[in-house]
């Protein structure tokens, strides 16, 4: 790798790749999955703004709205025995892995029937039976632990994996530096998936680093890595599948680095245009050419294979969906107080 | 005089004390062209320019240690770190490096930095965004911790804490940033370290508390006026060292000490005040020392936040038992 490979290129500037995405060889059944299970997402998060704004919801949303791509594609190659970490973003982290709709809404509700039963809110999303081993507020903060997650595995004779999830901004944090060296030399079965959206909090990458290409640490690290266009499901897909078998078939640790870009801003529903620097209207509006979903959409329709109608009725389906555990969550209970402290520590039974 | 929230007041501390001293320099995550979270360095960029307002990446540890090595160097390095909770990471230039720098080079350097951070609940925040563990540093000795309770004591505190020559963690009660506004002095506003603020005297009850708690005391000393109960109100602000020569003097008045604060309760500096008051004004107590604290849990969400802060009721209560004793 050498210094030209530092930078995106093309994959960071947004007004490349708004051709529709090529399916060529895709199994059809297998792309309307993928397809539905983006849009489901999209709709979920959009739902999640809309009620943020009108003040249902109390605690601060980070959505991750254009980046479903990435969540879907690597998912296709996980099971619910692998360990999967994220962060503040990670509603397209649980959901892709067929998480409940209804437990991700009583969490940013407080509910009890939450999936962290209603302690965490809209970071603390926990999902253990899909292999979501737990969202944190704390960025970079479970990059350690997928790693140790992935170890165990590799110790216990599996090829389970460890997955996390983190962004260019979590990069910066001295422990996944630690963690990459860790991974590398113990050769842990651990996929590190960088969504790498070019913003942490208000700051543009090119402020805070000196190459926009992530991947350039998995390089020093002697890590395996992959870089994609993170809007398109179909590569996502293929290259998170290959470093995935790298990992289970006993060859350590993966890097995909997938270049995407968040439509909302860093947190709730507003668009951050007036703040911050380089994210302008113009670059959203090309952002949005670029969208996961619309583009796979093309390609269906291209390839003859999706239809407007197809794409109504399943909007139609999830919004019916969504609009019920929405309702659901609204009736569920809050967690009684004295729950609050049963949960600090483990029951012993003495005697 | 112009009225100040908490939040204005911090950016006029920083604003006066960088066109005073060229050496200060302020860092951390969005605080430049974005103007923080809370909006505390808001406008100072565009004053001081960029070397002077320095966006960092997303790097707590790597912060805060550049910051040490700042200071050791000549630099005053005020640092803002987003959340309490995420001054953990940083954990190891705090404990390992700034406070021990004097003690390990017998004082040939000193480590004059400033890191603040808003902390404490009731704002409706995820996990680790409300956090209130100064306990953590107050035990730690060579750092001093200072909370200020309203715009003017921030702006006098804060200016202090630059000025001075050993590491300060400058705690900013997030849930009062904007709640209340007041005159704050103009330019040079010093309010110095290590002495608590008497804000009412009495003589039947000490109330020890600081940051945001200090409101809700007040309420609950002024409900209990109305019973005839004079109560002493000491708002503590420099938690490390702090000033236990008042605490003494205003017990050894009243024979009764009531402490509130939110952080949880077990080795909370509740419970080394109460220490105190125990081995040194054992004689003149009429009553046990009695506390008001969060519990030992970590700080719920914003659903249930309700029953974790101690509120007006609990306070009334606890000083009625104490009075009744
Ligand atoms: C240790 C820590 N520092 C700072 C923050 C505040 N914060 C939350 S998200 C974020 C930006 C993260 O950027 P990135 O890792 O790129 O993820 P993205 O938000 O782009 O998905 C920051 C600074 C935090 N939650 N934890
Ligand atoms: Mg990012």
């Amino acid at each position: 790798m050498g210094v030209d490979n530092f930078d995106l290129g093309a994959l960071a500037d947004p007004t490349k790749s708004h051709d529709s995405i090529k399916i060529d060889g895709e199994d059809p059944v297998f792309l309307k999955s993928q397809f539905r299970q983006m849009l489901t997402i999209r709709l979920v998060e959009e739902h999640l703004a809309a009620m943020r704004k009108e003040g249902v919801i109390g605690g601060p949303v980070h959505l991750g709205a254009g980046q479903e791509a990435v969540a879907v594609g690597v998912s296709t190659s996980l099971r619910n025995t692998d360990r999967i970490f994220g962060a503040h973003r990670s509603h397209s982290h649980v959901l892709a892995m067929g998480g409940s709709i209804h437990g991700l809404f009583a969490e940013v509700l407080g509910r009890e029937t939450g999936l962290s039963r209603g302690m965490g809110g809209s970071m603390h999303l926990w999902d253990q039976p899909r292999g979501f081993y737990g969202s944190v507020p704390i960025v970079a903060g479970t990059v350690a632990l997928a790693t140790g997650a992935g170890l165990a595995a590799k110790m216990s004779g599996t090829d389970d994996i460890g997955v996390v999830y983190f962004g260019d901004g979590a990069i910066e944090e001295g422990v996944v530096h630690e963690s990459l060296n860790l991974a590398r030399m113990l050769q842990v079965p651990v996929l590190f998936v960088i969504e790498n959206n070019l913003f942490s909090s208000h700051m543009h990458i090119s402020l805070r680093q000196p190459h926009d290409a992530t991947s350039r640490f998995a390089a020093a690290h002697d890590i395996r890595f992959d870089t994609v266009d993170g809007n398109n499901v179909v590569a996502v897909k293929n290259a998170a599948q290959r470093l995935i078998n790298h990992s289970r078939s006993g060859e350590g640790p993966g890097f995909l680095e997938a270049v995407t870009y968040r439509l909302y801003g860093h947190v709730d529903w507003r668009e951050d245009i007036d703040v911050g620097v380089r994210r302008s209207t113009e670059d959203l509006a090309n952002w949005r050419k670029r969208d996961p979903i619309k583009r796979l959409f093309q390609g269906m329709e291209e390839a003859g294979i999706f239809s407007l109608d197809e794409q109504n009725l399943c909007e139609a389906e999830i919004r019916k969906d969504i609009d019920e555990a929405w309702a659901q969550a609204l009736r569920d209970p809050y967690p009684s107080p004295d729950t609050l402290l049963d949960r600090v520590y483990t029951k012993q039974v003495m005697g | 005089m112009n009225k100040s929230n908490l939040v204005q007041a911090v950016n006029e501390a920083l604003h006066f004390e960088l066109e005073k001293n060229p050496d200060m320099i302020l860092l951390g995550e969005d605080i430049g062209r974005d103007g923080g979270v809370f909006r505390a360095t808001d406008g100072l960029i565009d004053i001081f320019g960029e070397n002077r307002v320095v966006d960092t990446p997303l790097s707590e540890s790597g912060i805060v240690g550049v910051a040490i090595g700042m200071a050791a160097y000549g630099l005053i390095p005020v640092v803002e770190i987003q959340f309490m909770g995420f001054l953990y990471g940083a954990m190891e230039q705090l404990l390992s490096h700034a406070a021990r720098l004097r003690n390990r080079t017998r004082g040939r350097y000193t480590c004059p930095i400033v890191v603040r951070a808003p902390y404490g609940g009731g704002i409706h925040a995820p996990e680790l965004h409300s956090e209130s563990t100064e306990a953590l540093f107050v035990h730690t000795p060579g750092l001093k911790v200072v909370v200020p309770s309203t715009p003017a004591e921030a702006k006098g505190l804060l200016l202090s804490s630059i000025r001075d020559p050993d590491p300060v963690l400058f705690l900013e009660p997030a849930k009062i940033y904007r709640a209340i506004k007041e005159e704050v002095p103009e330019g040079e506003y010093l309010i110095p370290l290590g002495q608590a603020r008497i804000l009412t005297e009495g003589k039947d009850v000490t109330l020890i508390t600081w940051g945001a708690m200090l409101h809700p005391v007040l309420k609950a000393a002024d409900r209990l006026a109305a019973e005839g109960v004079e109560a002493e109100i000491i708002d503590l602000r420099t938690l490390s060292p702090f000033d236990s020569e008042t605490l003494l003097q205003s017990v050894s008045k009243t024979g009764r000490a009531v402490i509130i604060h939110e952080a949880p309760r077990s080795c909370g500096l509740g419970a080394e005040i109460s220490a105190l008051l125990c081995e040194e004004a054992l004689y003149s107590l009429e009553a046990p020392v009695l506390r008001v604290t969060g519990f030992d849990i970590p700080f719920p969400l914003p659903k249930t936040e309700k029953y974790y802060l101690p509120d007006v009721d609990q306070i009334v209560e606890t000083i009625e038992a104490a009075v009744g004793y």
